[in-house]
C-alpha cells in the first residue's frame, strides 16, 4: 500500500516535480547573492535617519523599502518621471538599479506557474503535493527497509539504484517535506485560502493639517531600528490631509506629516505571521543558508527520481506480463507466487493460462502480497513456491509466514502447496513445507498435499497438475516450457589448469567482456555492470536449465572470469572444461548484491576452499583502496590445486591482501580451512570485534565446518555467526 | 506590440440617478516595457469634489493584492462589489488593455476626474498612475502615466 503510494505519484509526478526542483535550486541561490552584495546596512541606524538621508538626495522620494535579505531600495517621482534605485543606507545615494532581476523574475515565474498563471500554479501546487506524499511515504519506506525509525541510518544492501536512492532520500527527505508542505501553505494564500491578509491601521480621526515636519525628528520614526523596517510610503506632495505610511516586522502604522506622531497602529494577526514566517522558510528571504541548504537538497530530487525509475523498473522485470489477470476481488483461484529468480512465475503462468482455459478466473499475485480479504470469491488458493537458500522465504514470498501467523482464522477455502527445488540441496523445498506445516497448524483445509517439482522438471510440474485437476474435477494438462533466458555469447580468451593430479580437473577460466549497448549501459543491465560475487548463469547445449558460477571478476576488469570444477558426469561443467580458446558459450548474468564485499573501510575476513577461491579472488583483485583483506584459503594439494597462486603473491605484494592463510587436505597431516581458522582464532575474534566483515564461498560442508569454527571463536567476544548475519557482517556463497 | 483586447459593453457602468443618455466610450490603456510581471490596474472616476463616484475595470483577479492599489482601496475599502462583474486578467508589460462601455453624458464637460491605480509585483505601487478629466475635447488626445502606462487615450 505505501509502495504503491510512493510509485505512483513519483512517476506520474517526475517531469513536473524535477522541474519545480531544479528551478527551486537555481532560485535559492538568490537571496544568498543579495545577502552579500546589499551595501553594509548602518549599526542602531533607526528609520527616521535613513529616511532624512534619502530624502535629502532625492527630491520627490515617495517610499523606502528594504528587503529581507538588507537591501535598501527608494522609489521617487520628480519633475513629472518617475525614479527608482538601490541606496546605501550609510550616505543615501544611489549604488545601482532597483529594478528586478530578470532571470530571477522569469525562474520565479516558471517555479511557481509554469508560465501558466492561475492553471500553472494549481498544476505546480499539484506537483507539491506529489512531492509531499512522496516524502512521506518514501519516509515509511525508508523505515520499513531499515528496520524501524530508530534504525534509520542503519547499513544498506542491495542493487545500487535502490541503495543510492535510500542513501540521499534519508538525507534529503526533511528538506524536501519542508519545501513541499510551505509550497502548498503559499499557494493556498495565494488563492485566497487563508484568512492571512494583513489588517490595515484605522483611518486617523484627524491629522494636524501641517506638512515639512523635519524626518530625522520625527519620534514615530526614531523608534525604529532600520533593521526592523520593511516599507515607509511618503505622503503625497502637496496633500496636507494625507500621511506616512509605515510597515514593519512587528505591524503597520500612520504618520503624520506635520507632526511625526504615530496616528494609529495595527498588530499582524497570527495568521499572517505564520504565512510569513512559511514565505521565509520556503523562498530563503531572510534566511539564507537555510535557502541554500534547502536548493542543495532539492538537487536530490532528479537524481531520486532517475533511481527511482529504475528501481520501478527493475522490479517490473523481475516478473512475466500477467496478461488477462482477473481481479483480485473477482477471482476463483488465486495463485500466490514465491520465486527468487523468476522461474517460479514461468510454472504460474502456465497453470493460470490451464485454469484459464478451463473457464476459471485467476488472479496470480506475489506470496508477500497476501491479503485473504482482498479475495471474497476465492475457492481456492495454490501456492508455488521456491527456497531461497538454507529454507529461506525467496524474494516475492517476504513476510508471507508472518503475515500467516498474525490472521485469527486460515481462509475458508482450501490451499494447495507446491514447492520448487534442487534435490540435491539439504533444505530442498524447506520453505514450502515451512509453509504447508504452518497453514495446516492454522486449520487451513487441504486441497491436495504438497508436492514438489525438481530443478524446474515439466513432468513434475504436469503430475501436480492432473493431481490438482481430480481434485477439481477438471482435465488440466500443464504443459511448461522453460523460457531460455535472454543469454549473450562469450568467448573464451585464458584458461588455467589445475587439479588433476589430485583428480578435481579444475579450470579458471577468462572470456572476453562482450560489447554492451548504450541502453544496457545506462540501466546497468546485462554484461555493462557487475561485480565478482555476482552469478553468470551457463546455458549448456542440450539444456534449457541454467547452471550459476559466481563471478571472479568485475565489469571493470574487463573480463569475465569463473572458476570452474569437473563433476563426474555433470553436463555443464564438462562442456565449460572441454572449451578451448575462441570456442563460445551462452551466458548471462545475475545480480547476487548480496554476495559483494562492499565499499566500506571494513577488513574483510575472506573464507574459501577449492573453487569457492573465485568471487574471493575478485574481490582482492577489485580492492584498489587497500583495505584490509585476510584470505583463508583451503585446497588439496599445494602443488596442484593452488589457484591464483601467483596473483596472490602479486596483490600481497602492492597491498590488495594482507595476510594469507592456507590449509592443505591432503598429506601427511590433513588441514582444513576450518582448522586454519581456528588456529587463529584470536586474531579472527579481535578482528570480528573491531567490525570486520566475513565473507565465505565454497561448498556446503566446509561452510557448515566454519559456521562451527566460528562460533567456537567468537563465543569469548560475546559474538554469533547469527549476529554477525543479521547486522549485514556474515555473507556466505554455497554450493 | 502585442493588443490584448478586452472588449465589452456595459449597458450602464455607472448609473447616475436621473442620467438616462449614455454613449460608448472605448478606453486604451497601453503599458510600458517596465520589466515586471503584469500589471494590476484599477480604473475609477471621482466627481469635483475628489469623492469615489464608482469604478470601470479592474485587471487583475486576486484581491488580495488590491490592497497595492492604493487610492482605490482607500476609496473603496476593496468592497469586491464595486467591481463585480467588470474584472479581468492582469496586463502584461508592453500589452494593451482595450475597453468599450457606455459611459453617462453628464459625466462628461462636469468635472468627473478618471483615475487609473496601478501595482506590479515586486515592484513600486503607483496609485493615480494617471488622472484625466472627462472632457469632450480631451477625447482622443493621449496622456501618459507616472510609471507603467506609456499612454491612455479615451473616445
Amino acid at each position: 500500500m505505501i509502495r504503491t503510494l510512493h510509485r505512483w505519484p513519483g512517476l506520474v509526478a517526475l517531469v513536473l516535480v524535477t522541474v519545480l526542483a531544479l528551478s527551486g535550486v537555481a532560485l535559492s541561490v538568490f537571496p544568498a547573492a543579495d545577502r552579500l552584495s546589499a551595501p553594509q546596512a548602518v549599526a542602531g541606524q533607526n528609520v527616521a535617519d535613513l529616511a532624512a538621508r534619502v530624502a535629502a538626495t532625492h527630491p520627490g522620494l515617495e517610499e523606502i523599502r528594504r528587503s529581507p535579505s538588507g537591501r535598501i531600495t527608494a522609489w521617487w517621482f520628480d519633475g513629472g518621471t518617475p525614479g527608482s534605485a538601490l541606496i546605501d543606507p550609510a550616505t543615501g545615494a544611489d549604488v545601482g538599479s532597483a529594478d528586478p532581476n530578470p532571470v530571477e523574475r522569469w525562474l520565479t515565474n516558471l517555479h511557481r506557474s509554469l508560465f501558466l498563471d492561475d492553471a500553472g500554479r494549481l498544476v505546480m501546487a499539484a506537483a507539491a503535493a506529489a512531492m509531499l506524499v512522496l516524502a512521506l511515504s518514501g519516509a515509511a519506506l525508508v523505515a520499513r527497509r531499515t528496520g524501524g525509525w530508530r534504525r534509520w541510518f542503519a547499513r544498506l544492501r542491495g542493487p545500487l539504484a535502490g541503495r543510492l536512492h535510500t542513501e540521499i532520500a534519508r538525507v534529503a527527505v526533511a528538506g524536501l517535506a519542508l519545501s513541499a508542505a510551505t509550497a502548498l501553505w503559499m499557494t493556498a494564500s495565494t488563492f485566497d485560502l487563508l484568512p492571512d491578509a494583513s489588517l490595515r491601521p484605522a483611518d486617523p480621526a484627524a491629522v494636524s493639517g501641517q506638512t515639512g515636519f523635519p524626518l530625522d525628528r520625527m519620534a514615530a520614526l526614531r523608534d525604529v531600528p532600520v533593521s526592523a523596517l520593511r516599507k515607509l510610503s511618503f505622503p503625497y506632495a502637496g496633500d496636507a490631509r494625507d500621511v506616512f505610511t509605515l510597515y514593519t516586522d512587528t505591524g503597520t502604522g500612520l504618520i503624520d506629516q506635520g507632526t511625526g506622531e504615530m496616528l494609529s497602529w495595527a498588530d499582524p494577526t497570527p495568521w499572517q505571521r505564520v504565512s510569513e514566517t512559511i514565505y521565509m522558510l520556503h523562498t530563503g528571504q531572510g534566511a539564507a543558508a537555510l535557502g541554500l541548504i534547502l536548493g542543495l537538497v532539492a538537487l536530490a530530487v532528479p537524481v531520486m527520481g532517475a533511481t527511482g525509475a529504475l528501481v520501478w523498473l527493475a522490479g517490473r522485470r523481475g516478473r512475466p506480463r500477467l496478461r488477462d489477470n482477473a481481479p483480485a476481488g473477482r477471482a476463483q483461484t488465486v495463485i500466490l507466487v514465491g520465486s527468487e529468480g523468476g522461474s517460479t512465475w514461468g510454472f504460474a503462468a502456465t497453470l493460470a493460462r490451464a485454469l484459464r482455459q478451463a473457464g476459471q478466473s485467476v488472479h496470480l499475485a506475489a506470496m508477500s502480497a497476501f491479503d485473504p480479504v482482498r479475495h471474497p470469491r476465492a475457492e481456492r488458493f495454490l501456492i508455488l513456491a521456491a527456497t531461497w537458500g538454507e529454507g529461506d522465504a525467496p524474494a516475492s514470498a517476504k513476510g508471507f509466514l508472518d503475515r500467516l501467523a498474525r490472521m485469527t482464522e486460515a481462509p475458508k477455502a482450501p490451499l494447495a502447496v507446491l514447492g520448487f527445488g534442487d534435490r540435491s540441496f539439504p533444505a530442498f523445498c524447506g520453505f514450502a513445507a515451512e509453509v504447508e506445516a504452518a497453514a495446516r497448524a492454522k486449520g487451513w483445509e487441504t486441497l491436495v498435499p504438497m508436492d514438489s517439482v525438481d530443478r524446474q522438471s515439466p513432468q513434475d510440474f504436469a503430475r501436480w497438475g492432473r493431481a490438482l485437476g481430480q481434485a477439481l474435477g477438471l482435465a488440466l494438462e500443464l504443459d511448461h516450457q522453460p523460457v531460455r533466458p535472454a543469454a549473450d555469447s562469450l568467448t573464451l580468451v585464458s584458461r588455467r589448469d589445475h587439479g588433476a593430479e589430485v583428480q578435481a580437473p579444475t579450470a579458471i577460466l577468462r572470456f572476453a567482456l562482450p560489447k554492451a549497448g548504450l541502453r544496457a549501459r545506462l540501466t546497468g543491465r546485462g554484461f555493462a555492470r557487475f561485480q565478482a560475487g555476482d552469478l553468470l548463469g551457463i546455458l549448456p547445449e542440450g539444456s534449457t536449465l541454467p547452471r550459476f558460477y559466481s563471478l571472479a571478476s568485475g565489469s571493470r576488469d574487463g573480463f569475465v572470469e569463473i572458476v570452474v570444477r569437473k563433476h563426474p558426469g555433470g553436463l555443464c561443467s564438462g562442456q565449460l572444461l572441454a572449451l578451448e580458446p575462441g570456442d563460445r558459450v551462452q551466458a548471462f548474468l545475475r545480480r547476487n548484491p548480496d554476495f559483494h564485499a562492499g565499499r566500506g573501510r571494513a577488513p574483510l575476513i575472506l573464507i574459501g576452499a577449492g573453487t569457492g577461491i573465485g568471487p574471493l579472488a575478485g574481490f582482492i583483485r577489485a580492492n584498489a583502496r587497500r583495505r584490509p583483506v585476510h584470505l583463508f584459503f583451503g585446497m588439496r594439494h599445494a602443488d596442484s590445486d593452488f589457484l591464483y597462486r601467483d596473483d596472490l603473491a602479486g596483490w600481497k605484494a602492492d597491498g590488495r591482501l594482507t595476510e594469507l592463510t592456507t590449509a592443505v587436505s591432503r598429506g601427511a597431516r590433513p588441514h582444513y580451512v576450518q582448522d586454519a581458522l581456528r588456529a587463529e582464532a584470536a586474531q579472527v575474534a579481535e578482528a570480528v570485534r573491531r567490525g570486520a566483515r566475513v565473507m565465505v564461498c565454497g561448498g556446503r560442508e566446509m561452510a557448515q565446518g566454519v559456521s562451527r569454527a566460528l562460533e567456537d571463536i567468537l563465543a569469548p567476544v560475546g559474538l554469533t555467526p547469527a549476529m554477525l548475519k543479521a547486522g549485514g557482517r556474515y555473507a556466505e556463497d554455497v554450493y | 506590440m502585442k493588443s490584448l483586447l478586452a472588449t465589452l459593453a456595459l449597458t450602464t457602468a455607472l448609473t447616475l440617478p436621473g442620467l438616462a443618455m449614455a454613449r460608448p466610450v472605448t478606453l486604451t490603456t497601453t503599458l510600458n516595457n517596465y520589466g515586471g510581471d503584469g500589471a494590476y490596474l484599477a480604473l475609477y472616476v471621482t466627481d469635483p469634489s475628489g469623492a469615489y463616484v464608482g469604478s470601470l475595470w479592474m485587471a487583475g483577479g486576486k484581491s488580495k493584492y488590491y490592497e497595492h492599489l492604493t487610492d482605490w482601496y482607500a476609496a473603496t475599502g476593496g468592497d469586491p462589489a464595486q467591481i463585480n462583474g467588470i474584472t479581468g486578467a492582469s496586463v502584461g508589460a508592453g500589452r494593451t488593455l482595450e475597453i468599450t462601455l457606455d459611459l453617462a453624458d453628464a459625466l462628461f464637460d462636469a468635472g468627473y476626474t478618471l483615475h487609473i491605480d496601478a501595482a506590479v509585483e515586486d515592484m513600486r505601487d503607483s496609485p493615480n498612475e494617471i488622472a484625466v478629466p472627462l472632457t469632450s475635447a480631451g477625447a482622443g488626445s493621449p496622456v501618459q502615466g507616472r510609471r507603467y502606462i506609456a499612454s491612455f487615450v479615451y473616445k
